[in-house]
C-alpha cells in the first residue's frame, strides 16, 4: 500500500493537470471562438444593454408583462446565484398553501380567465430560473396583458404563437414560451 | 402519458441499444490492450503519463496490489480535493473571491466537514453536494478538484469492472490487470474524447464555458439579477459521461445553463448510459460469449423500462390534492399537466421522469427536476433504484460490478436447483465468492439503514447542536433546547422520513441525487454521509476485487447441457427477480414508512405541516 | 486377445444379482425414529450446540428475549399478555421444529448404525506368531501387518488381503447379499472385510487396518454422522443464509427508530413491541432452509446408503452431482459380462446349416456363456436341438490357452472352434486350405465390433461364428439421460479401436478409450480435469487405484481389492458399476433440494411483509391497510399467522428435505424452469393462502 502511494500521487498530479487544467482550458478556448454567445451566457441586450439571459428566467410582476412561474430561487425568486426548487413534497401543507395562494393571486390578476389553471403556472420549477411557461399558461394571461396594453388579444395571441417553441425534433420535451423574449417582443411592438 | 412522451422513451432506448455494441467493442479492445482508432492520437500521451508517474505498463497486479493501488489513488485524490477546496481563497481562478476577503455575503464557507464531505463525495463518484456550486466554489475548485475527480473516480470504477470481468475471463491466473494502466486508458481513450465532444455540443446549445466573474444585469422590470458564469460545459460533459452527477450549480441539470434544451437533456441522458450499457457488451466480448453480455443488457433493460413506466404515469397523474384546487392535471397540447412542482417546462413530465429513473439506475445523481417534489411513486422508483445498488446499467463500471454481484447471488441461490455447484461464465461460485458478495451487500445495507435510523431519532443538546447540527437559519421558531437532525428536514411526515432515507441511500449508493430539501451542510450530516459514501464505495468494491482474484485463479468449466444457462430469458428473469427481491426484502420496512405510505396518504388527502 | 472361452466363470456377476438393501428404506415416520428425534430436538436447544446454526440460533435468542418480556409483562400485569405468550410459544416451536428436522435425519442414520453395529462381534483371531505358530488373540488386538488364519466358519477378524489360499466367503453383513463370494490370493479379488464369515476352505489373511479403523467401523461412523463435515456447497450456503440473517437483523432493528420517527410525526400509535419486532425478524430470516439444511445433507448420505453405496464423505456425494464426465467400463457396465453368438457366416460352398451344426456340436461341452449362446443360436435359427452326446462317442477337447481352441472329436470328425489364427493353423496342419472369402468374413465381423470365432471340420474351414458384445438393455436410454443432464459418458475398454467404436456407437456413448491400460485411464482423467471437468469412474482392480484416486468421484466395487476401495471415495456394496449413474442422480438431487428450499425460503418473505408491516402500523398509518392484501383480521392475528405459518412450513417440508426434491434427468434449462416455477414462484405465492387460512382459524378459535 505504501509503495503504491508514490505512483498514486504522481499520477494524480498528472491527471489534475490534464483533466483539471488543460482540458477545461482547451474547451474554453474552443468555445470562446466557436460558440462565443452561448459560452458567455446567451445574454440578451436591449439598446446595447444586457437585460438578462435568454436562458434564465426573471421576475415579471407588472400586468402588461407575461408572468413567469413561481420561483424558489432566493428570497424573491429568480435569484441567479441561488438556483433551486422548493423541494416541498406532495403531502406538504406548505406546498398546498403556496399553490392555493398562487391560484388565488392568478384568479385575482386574471379575472377574465376562468378555465382550469395549467399546472406549470402555479408550481415552482426545479431550477427556480425556468425561462419558460407552457403555451396554455401564456394563453391564460393574454386577456390581462391585452387589457393592460390596450392591444387586441388576437394580436397578442399571435405573438405568443410566434414565440412558442414546439417539441425539438418533434418529440423531445414540451412546447414552451420564453417569457423574457415574449415580453421583449411585446415592448418592441408599438 | 402522452404519445410524444412514450415515443421519447422508446427512441431513447433504441439509440442506447444501437450504441451498446460499438461502444462495448471499443472498450473490449481498449482494455485488452489492442490498438484502437484513437491510438495515433493518444498513445504518445499515454506513454508520457506512465513515464511521469513511474508506472510500468507491462506489469500485472494480483487483486491485493490492484486494490492497494486503487486505495492509494483514492487517498491521493482525496488529499488533492480537500486541500484545493480549503485553500481556494489563496489560489487563482477565483473571481468571486470565495474563501477570501470580498466574498459575497451569501457565500457558503468551506468548513472542514464540508470539505471532507465533498472530497469523499467526489472521490467515491457520488457527487453528493452539501453546497450550492455557484455560491461556494471557485472555478479552480470546480476544475482542478471536482472535474478531475469526475474523470478519475469514473475511470477507477471502470477499472474495477474490467478487473472483475477479467476474473471471469481468465483462468488459472493470479493477476487481474494493472490498475494504473486501466485508469489511464479509461481516462485518455474513453472519458476524455467523449467529454470533449460532449462539452462542445453542450456549449453550442447554450451551456456556459468561460472564466468570467458573474454578470449583473438590470432586468426588464428594473431589478438587478446576477447571471452566473463559469467553466460549466467542460464539467457538465464529464459529470454525465462519468455518471458523477455533481452539478456546477445547485439546481444541477435542471439549471438552464447546465441543460438548456430538450435536446441537451436527451443527449445528457444518453451520456449517462452510454458507457454502462456498452460495458455489458464489453463483458460478453471479454468472456467470449456475447450472449452473456446481452443477457445482462436485457435484465437491465427490463428493470429500466419497468421503472420508467411506474414513475412516468405516477408523475403524469400528478398530485390529486392540487387537482382539487382547479389545476389541470391532465396533459393538453399546450401544457404538460401532471406534477410540475420542481420540474422545468422545457422538459415537462416525460423527460423529467425518464431522467430521474436513468440518473438513479446509474449512480449518476444528476437531476433535471427536484426529486423531493416528485409524487411518492415517482420518488420511490429513484430511491429503490439506488437502494438496489444502482445496477440497472449502473454507474460507469460500478453498475457492471454491481450487477455481477447480483448475478453471482442469483446463480448461487437458484443455480443449485439444476443439481450442480453453481457456475457463472464457467466459474464455480463457491464460498469465497458468496462470502464477498454478502459482505458487500451487508456493508451497504448497514450503512444506509443504521445512519438513517440514527438520524431519525437522535437528538443533541443545544450546546452540541450549535456545533454538530445547527438547524437552518430559516427554522422558525428557533429551537429552544435540543435539536434533532430531523430539524434539518424540509418536509415532515413520511416525506420527511424519505428525505433522510434518500440521503443515506444516495450517499451509500454513491449516487448523489437528493430529496434536496434536507439541509445536510452540518458537521453531523457531512461526517456521517461522508462515511456512508466511503463505505458504499470501498466496502462494496474491495470484496468484489477479492472475488475477481479468486475467480481469475479458477479453471473454466466447459458448458454442457447440464450447465445453468445464463444467457436466456430464464436467467434474465432470475436476475431481475434477485435484484428486486433482495432489494425489496432489505428496504421494504423502511420504504413502507416513507414513499409507500405517503402514496396512500396523498390519495386520501392527508397533509403534514 | 483370447477367445470367449478363456473367460473364467464369474461367480459374482453383478447383473444377475438382485441386491438386498443393506439400508432398508425405512418408512419416513418410523415411530422409533420419531421418538428419538423428538428427544433430540430438545437436546439441541442447548445454545452451545445451536450456535453452529446461526439462523436457528437467532430464532432461539429471539424466543428467549420474547419470553423475558413476557415474564416482565406478566408481573407488571400489562395488557396483551395472551398475544405475547402465543408469539413466544410459536417462536420456541420454530426452534424445536428446526431441531426436529435435523434430529430426524440423524436418528435415521443412528438407526442404521445400530443395525450395523450388531454385526460387529468381537471374534477370536488366529494370529501367526513370528515363529510361524498360531496363537489366539481377540480381534481387537490385531494390528495392521499381522497375519491370521481364517478357516471354515471363522469370522474374519479384520480388513485385510488374502495372501494365500482361496475361500468362499459370506459378506452379507456388509452387502446384504446372501450369495457367497470367492476370495483368493493375488489378483483383484483378494480383499476381505472384517466381520464377514468364511463358508468353506481356508485363507491366510494379512491384516491391513488397525482396530477402530476397519471398514465396518468407518461405515458405522459415517452413517451415524459422527464424521459428518460440512460440504463446500453447504458452507457457502450457510454463509449466504447467515448473511441474509444479518441483513434482516439490520432491517428489523432499524425499523425501531424509523417507527419512532413515524409515530412522532403522525402523532398516533406506538412503536412496535419487542415481541412483534422479533416476530418480524424470525419470519424474515431464512428459517426454512436454515432449519432443514443439515437434514438435507444427512438425508442425502442416507439415500446413497439406501442404494447400497458407501460414500466416504458428503463431499463425494456433492461432487457426483457436479460430474461432467463418466468413465464407464465396457464389460459389466455397458455390455453384459460376456459375448453372445448372433450369426453364422459360412464360407463359400458351405451351407449355413452345416456350419451351425458343426458349431453346435463343438460347443456342447462348452459351459461358458459364449458356448451356450452358440448352442442356443443354432437351435433358434436352424432348429438344431442340442444333442445329448455321451462321453463314449465323443472326445471333448477343452480350451487351453496354448491351443486357443476347443472342440470335439466325434464319429471321426474333428470339429474345432477358436481364434481365427489358431483354426487356420489347425486347418493347414490337416492339409486344408483357407477359402478365399474366409478372411473377408472374419474382417467383417471384427469391423462391426464383434469377435469372429472360426469353425472347422478337420481340414475344411466352415465359417465364422459372430460373437458380439450385447449392450445391456436400456443402456442407450440411460446414456441419453446422462447426455441430457450434460454428462459425457466415455466407454473404457481393452478392445481394439474398431470393436470399441462399434460398441460405443451402439451404446450411444460420447467417446471411448480403446485398448485402455490403467495408465491411459489415469491420463484421460487428468486431461479431462485439466479442461475443468469433473470425472467419475468405477474400478475394482489394484491397477485402477491411481485412477480412482485421481477421479473426482471414484466408485470402487466391493468385490475389488482393498487398494481400489481405499483409493475411491465411494464403495458400491453390490459391485454394480452401473450404479454410478444413480449416484450422480443422488448428488444432483441433494444440491437441487438445497437450492429449492433456499429459493422457497427467500420467496416466502414477500408475503410475510404484506402480513406484518401493515399490522405493525395499523394505528400510526391506517393507510397502510392498503398493503393488507390478505385482509387479515387484526394486527395481532396477522403477526401470529405469519409466525405460525413460518413455523409450520418447516415441519411441512421435513419429508421433502429427507426424501429430496423429485429429480428427473433432464437438461439444466428445463430443470431450472421447472424448479423455479415450483419453488420460486410457488414460494412467492404459497404463503398468501397459508397465512390467510391460519388467520381465519385463529379468529375462529378466538386466539387473536
Amino acid at each position: 500500500m505504501l509503495q503504491q502511494l508514490m505512483p498514486a500521487f504522481r499520477i494524480m498530479l498528472v491527471m489534475t493537470v490534464l483533466t483539471g487544467l488543460v482540458y477545461p482550458a482547451a474547451i474554453t478556448g474552443i468555445c470562446q471562438v466557436l460558440f462565443r454567445d452561448q459560452a458567455n451566457g446567451s445574454l440578451v441586450a436591449v439598446n446595447g444593454r444586457s437585460v438578462g439571459s435568454s436562458l434564465i428566467g426573471q421576475n415579471f410582476a407588472k400586468p402588461e408583462y407575461f408572468h413567469p412561474r413561481p420561483s424558489a430561487a432566493g428570497n424573491d425568486g429568480y435569484d441567479g446565484l441561488a438556483s433551486q426548487g422548493s423541494n416541498l413534497g406532495p403531502t406538504n401543507q406548505k406546498l398546498i398553501d403556496r399553490v392555493k395562494a398562487s391560484v388565488a393571486q392568478f384568479r385575482k390578476d386574471n379575472p377574465d380567465y376562468t378555465g382550469p389553471l395549467p399546472a406549470d403556472l402555479v408550481t415552482a420549477s426545479g431550477s427556480g430560473l425556468d425561462p419558460h411557461i407552457s403555451p396554455d399558461s401564456a394563453d391564460a394571461q393574454v386577456a390581462r396583458v391585452s387589457k393592460a396594453r390596450g392591444i387586441d388579444p388576437a394580436k397578442i395571441r399571435d405573438l405568443v404563437a410566434r414565440h412558442t417553441e414546439s417539441r425539438q425534433l418533434g418529440f423531445l420535451g414540451e412546447p414552451r414560451v420564453n417569457v423574457l423574449q415574449l415580453n421583449l417582443a411585446l415592448d418592441q411592438k408599438p | 402519458m402522452t404519445a410524444s412522451g412514450v415515443l421519447q422513451i422508446v427512441v431513447y432506448f433504441l439509440i442506447l441499444l444501437a450504441l451498446t455494441k460499438p461502444v462495448g467493442t471499443f472498450m473490449a479492445r481498449l482494455f485488452a490492450g489492442e490498438r484502437t482508432f484513437l491510438h495515433p492520437l493518444f498513445r504518445p500521451l499515454e506513454r508520457l503519463i506512465y513515464k511521469l508517474s513511474g508506472v510500468r505498463e507491462e506489469t500485472e497486479q494480483r487483486w491485493t496490489q490492484y486494490a492497494a493501488s486503487l486505495l492509494a489513488f483514492s487517498i491521493a485524490g482525496f488529499v488533492f480535493a480537500y486541500l484545493i477546496q480549503r485553500l481556494q481563497g489563496i489560489l487563482p481562478l477565483n473571481p468571486q473571491h470565495f474563501g477570501a476577503a470580498g466574498a459575497p455575503p451569501s457565500a457558503t464557507p468551506v468548513t472542514p466537514d464540508l470539505a471532507f464531505n465533498t472530497a469523499a463525495s467526489f472521490v467515491t463518484n457520488t457527487n453528493w453536494q452539501s453546497y450550492s456550486g455557484e455560491s461556494t466554489f471557485s472555478y479552480l475548485v470546480q476544475m482542478a478538484a471536482l472535474t478531475v475527480q469526475n474523470f478519475v473516480s469514473a475511470a477507477a470504477g471502470i477499472a474495477v469492472a474490467i478487473a472483475l470481468i477479467r476474473g471471469f475471463a481468465r483462468q488459472q491466473m493470479t493477476s487481474i490487470g494493472n490498475f494504473w494502466v486501466d485508469i489511464t486508458r479509461a481516462t485518455l481513450y474513453l472519458l476524455l474524447p467523449l467529454s470533449v465532444v460532449g462539452a462542445l455540443f453542450l456549449c453550442s446549445q447554450g451551456v456556459l464555458q468561460n472564466l468570467h466573474a458573474n454578470t449583473v444585469v438590470k432586468t426588464v422590470e428594473g431589478a438587478l439579477q446576477s447571471i452566473p458564469q463559469g467553466p460549466v460545459a467542460s464539467q457538465e460533459a464529464i459529470k454525465m459521461v462519468g455518471t458523477n452527477g455533481g452539478g456546477f450549480f445547485g439546481a444541477n441539470s435542471a439549471h438552464p445553463f447546465e441543460n438548456p434544451t430538450p435536446l441537451t437533456n436527451f443527449v445528457q441522458m444518453l451520456m449517462i448510459f452510454v458507457i454502462p450499457a456498452g460495458l455489458t457488451y464489453t463483458f460478453g466480448k471479454m468472456v467470449r460469449d456475447t450472449r452473456q453480455g446481452w443477457a445482462i443488457f436485457a435484465a437491465c433493460s427490463v428493470m429500466f423500462l419497468a421503472g420508467v413506466f411506474i414513475a412516468y404515469p405516477a408523475e403524469q397523474a400528478g398530485n390529486p390534492i392540487l387537482a382539487h384546487h382547479g389545476i389541470r392535471s391532465s396533459p393538453t397540447a399546450g401544457q404538460p399537466g401532471g406534477n410540475m412542482e420542481g420540474k422545468e417546462v422545457r422538459f415537462g413530465i416525460a423527460s423529467s421522469a425518464l431522467f430521474a429513473v436513468i440518473t438513479t439506475d446509474a449512480s449518476c445523481g444528476a437531476v433535471n427536476g427536484m426529486h423531493d417534489s416528485y409524487t411518492p411513486l415517482g420518488g420511490l422508483v429513484p430511491l429503490f433504484n439506488i437502494e438496489t445498488g444502482e445496477v440497472i446499467f449502473g454507474g460507469t463500471g460500478a453498475g457492471m460490478y454491481g450487477i455481477l454481484l447480483y448475478a453471482i447471488l442469483a446463480v448461487f441461490i437458484a443455480g443449485l436447483m439444476v443439481g450442480r455447484t453453481p457456475e457463472y461464465i464457467g466459474k464455480k461460485i463457491e464460498q469465497k465468492e458468496v462470502k464477498m458478495a454478502m459482505l458487500a451487500l451487508i456493508a451497504t445495507a448497514a450503512s444506509t439503514l443504521v445512519f438513517s435510523g440514527i438520524s431519525s431519532v437522535a437528538t443533541f443538546d443545544w450546546d452540541h447542536s450549535k456545533y454538530l447540527n445547527p438547524p437552518p437559519a430559516t427554522l422558525k421558531p428557533a429551537p429552544a433546547s435540543s435539536v434533532p437532525p430531523t430539524a434539518n428536514l424540509n418536509n415532515s411526515g413520511p416525506h420527511g422520513f424519505s428525505e433522510i432515507l434518500y440521503a443515506y441511500s444516495s450517499a451509500t449508493g454513491n449516487n448523489g441525487s437528493a430529496f434536496g430539501g434536507i439541509n445536510t451542510n452540518t458537521p453531523w450530516y457531512n461526517a456521517t454521509m461522508g462515511a456512508a459514501m466511503l463505505i458504499g464505495r470501498f466496502l462494496f468494491l474491495l470484496p468484489l476485487l477479492a472475488a475477481a482474484g479468486s475467480l481469475a485463479g479458477k479453471k473454466k468449466v466447459p458448458a454442457t447441457s447440464g450447465t445453468f444457462p445464463t444467457h436466456g430469458p430464464l436467467f434474465v428473469c432470475l436476475l431481475v427477480g434477485t435484484v428486486v427481491i433482495v432489494g425489496a426484502l432489505t428496504f421494504f420496512p423502511a420504504l413502507s414508512l416513507g414513499p409507500i405510505v405517503e402514496h396512500f396518504l396523498m390519495y386520501s388527502g392527508k397533509l403534514f405541516t | 486377445m483370447s477367445t470367449a472361452t478363456a473367460i473364467p466363470p464369474v461367480i459374482n456377476d453383478p447383473t444377475v444379482l438382485i441386491p438386498k438393501k443393506l439400508a432398508r428404506a425405512r418408512p419416513l415416520f418410523d415411530p422409533e425414529i420419531i421418538s428419538r428425534a423428538l428427544k433430540g430436538s430438545f437436546v439441541k436447544l442447548n445454545p452451545a450446540i445451536l450456535w453452529k446454526n446461526p439462523v436457528i440460533f437467532v430464532v432461539e435468542v429471539g424466543a428467549f428475549v420474547t419470553t423475558i418480556f413476557l415474564v416482565r409483562d406478566a408481573f407488571a400485569g400489562a395488557a396483551g399478555i395472551g398475544f405475547t405468550l402465543q408469539i413466544a410459544v410459536w417462536l420456541w416451536f420454530t426452534v424445536l421444529f428446526a431441531n426436529f428436522a435435523e434430529a430426524m435425519a440423524e436418528a435415521r442414520g443412528k438407526a442404521q448404525a445400530d443395525s450395523l453395529r450388531k454385526t460387529k462381534t468381537d471374534s477370536i483371531a488366529k494370529r501367526y506368531t513370528s515363529g510361524g505358530k498360531i496363537d489366539e488373540v481377540p480381534a481387537s488386538k490385531l494390528r495392521s501387518g499381522d497375519t491370521v488364519l481364517c478357516e471354515t466358519g471363522d469370522i474374519i477378524p479384520g480388513d485385510g488381503e488374502v495372501i494365500d489360499g482361496i475361500a468362499t466367503i459370506d459378506e452379507s453383513v456388509i452387502t446384504g447379499e446372501s450369495a457367497p463370494v470367492i476370495r483368493e490370493s493375488g489378483g483383484d479379488r483378494s480383499a476381505v472385510t472384517g466381520g464377514t464369515r468364511v463358508l468353506s476352505d481356508q485363507v491366510k489373511v494379512k491384516i491391513t487396518s488397525n482396530p477402530g479403523e476397519t471398514f465396518l467401523d468407518r461405515m458405522i461412523a459415517l452413517v451415524e454422522g459422527a464424521e459428518r463435515q460440512k460440504t463446500p456447497n453447504e458452507i457457502a450456503l450457510n454463509i449466504l443464509i447467515a448473511g441474509l440473517t444479518l441483513i434482516f437483523l439490520l432491517a428489523v432493528i432499524t425499523l425501531q427508530p424509523f417507527a419512532a420517527f413515524s409515530v412522532a410525526s403522525a402523532g398516533a400509535g406506538s412503536v412496535p413491541s419487542v415481541a412483534v419486532l422479533v416476530a418480524l425478524l424470525v419470519c424474515l430470516i431464512p428459517t426454512t432452509i436454515g432449519g432443514l439444511l443439515s437434514a438435507i445433507g444427512i438425508a442425502g448420505m442416507d439415500r446413497v446408503m439406501q442404494h447400497n453405496v458407501l460414500a466416504m464423505s458428503g463431499r463425494a456425494v456433492e461432487a457426483s452431482g457436479d460430474v461432467n464426465t463418466l468413465l464407464l467400463d465396457k464389460t459389466g457396465t455397458i455390455t453384459m459380462g460376456n459375448r453372445q453368438a448372433v450369426e453364422f457366416l459360412a464360407v463359400a460352398g458351405v451351407a449355413e446349416a452345416t456350419l451351425a451344426d458343426a458349431a453346435q456340436l463343438s460347443s456342447l461341452a462348452d459351459e461358458t456363456p459364449e458356448g451356450r449362446s452358440v448352442v442356443v443360436l443354432a437351435k433358434e435359427k436352424y432348429n438344431l436341438r442340442g444333442r445329448e452326446v455321451g462321453e463314449q462317442e465323443a472326445n471333448f477337447i477343452p480350451f487351453s490357452a496354448y491351443t486357443r481352441m476347443s472342440g470335439v472329436d466325434i464319429s471321426g470328425r474333428h470339429l474345432r472352434k477358436g481364434a481365427t489364427e489358431a483354426i487356420i493353423n489347425f486347418v493347414r496342419e490337416q492339409g486344408g486350405r483357407v477359402p478365399p472369402n474366409f478372411l473377408d468374413l472374419s474382417e467383417r465381423v471384427s469391423r462391426s465390433g464383434g469377435t469372429p470365432l472360426a469353425v472347422c471340420d478337420g481340414a475344411q474351414l466352415l465359417g465364422i461364428i459372430h460373437l458380439k458384445d450385447i449392450v445391456k438393455g436400456g443402456m442407450k436410454e440411460r446414456i441419453g439421460q446422462l447426455r441430457a443432464m450434460g454428462i459425457r459418458s466415455v466407454m473404457i475398454t481393452g478392445d481394439n479401436p474398431l470393436t470399441a467404436a462399434a460398441i460405443a456407437s451402439e451404446a450411444g456413448v460420447d467417446d471411448f478409450l480403446a485398448q485402455a491400460t490403467p495408465k491411459d485411464k489415469l491420463e484421460y482423467i487428468k486431461r479431462e480435469q485439466g479442461e475443468g471437468r469433473l470425472v467419475a469412474m468405477t474400478g475394482d482392480g489394484t491397477n485402477d487405484a491411481p485412477a480412482l484416486a485421481q477421479a473426482d468421484v471414484g466408485l470402487a466395487m466391493n468385490t475389488g481389492t482393498m487398494a481400489a476401495k481405499e483409493a475411491g471415495n465411494m464403495v458400491d456394496l453390490d459391485s454394480n458399476p452401473t450404479k454410478l449413474i444413480e449416484v450422480v442422480a443422488i448428488g444432483k438431487q441433494l444440491l437441487i433440494t438445497r437450492g429449492a428450499l433456499t429459493t422457497f425460503s427467500i420467496a416466502n418473505d414477500v408475503a410475510k411483509y404484506f402480513a406484518i408491516i401493515p399490522a405493525m402500523f395499523m394505528v400510526t398509518y391506517p393507510a397502510l391497510a392498503n398493503l393488507n392484501v390478505m385482509h387479515l383480521h387484526t394486527a395481532q392475528s396477522a403477526v401470529l399467522s405469519a409466525v405460525i405459518f413460518n413455523a409450520l412450513i418447516i415441519i411441512a417440508l421435513v419429508p421433502l428435505a429427507l426424501r429430496g426434491v423429485k429429480y428427473r434427468p433432464q437438461g439444466a434449462a428445463g430443470l431450472l424452469r421447472r424448479n423455479l416455477m415450483i419453488y420460486g414462484i410457488g414460494g412467492l405465492i404459497a404463503p398468501f393462502p397459508g397465512i390467510w387460512v391460519i388467520d381465519q382459524i385463529l379468529v375462529f378459535l378466538r386466539l387473536a
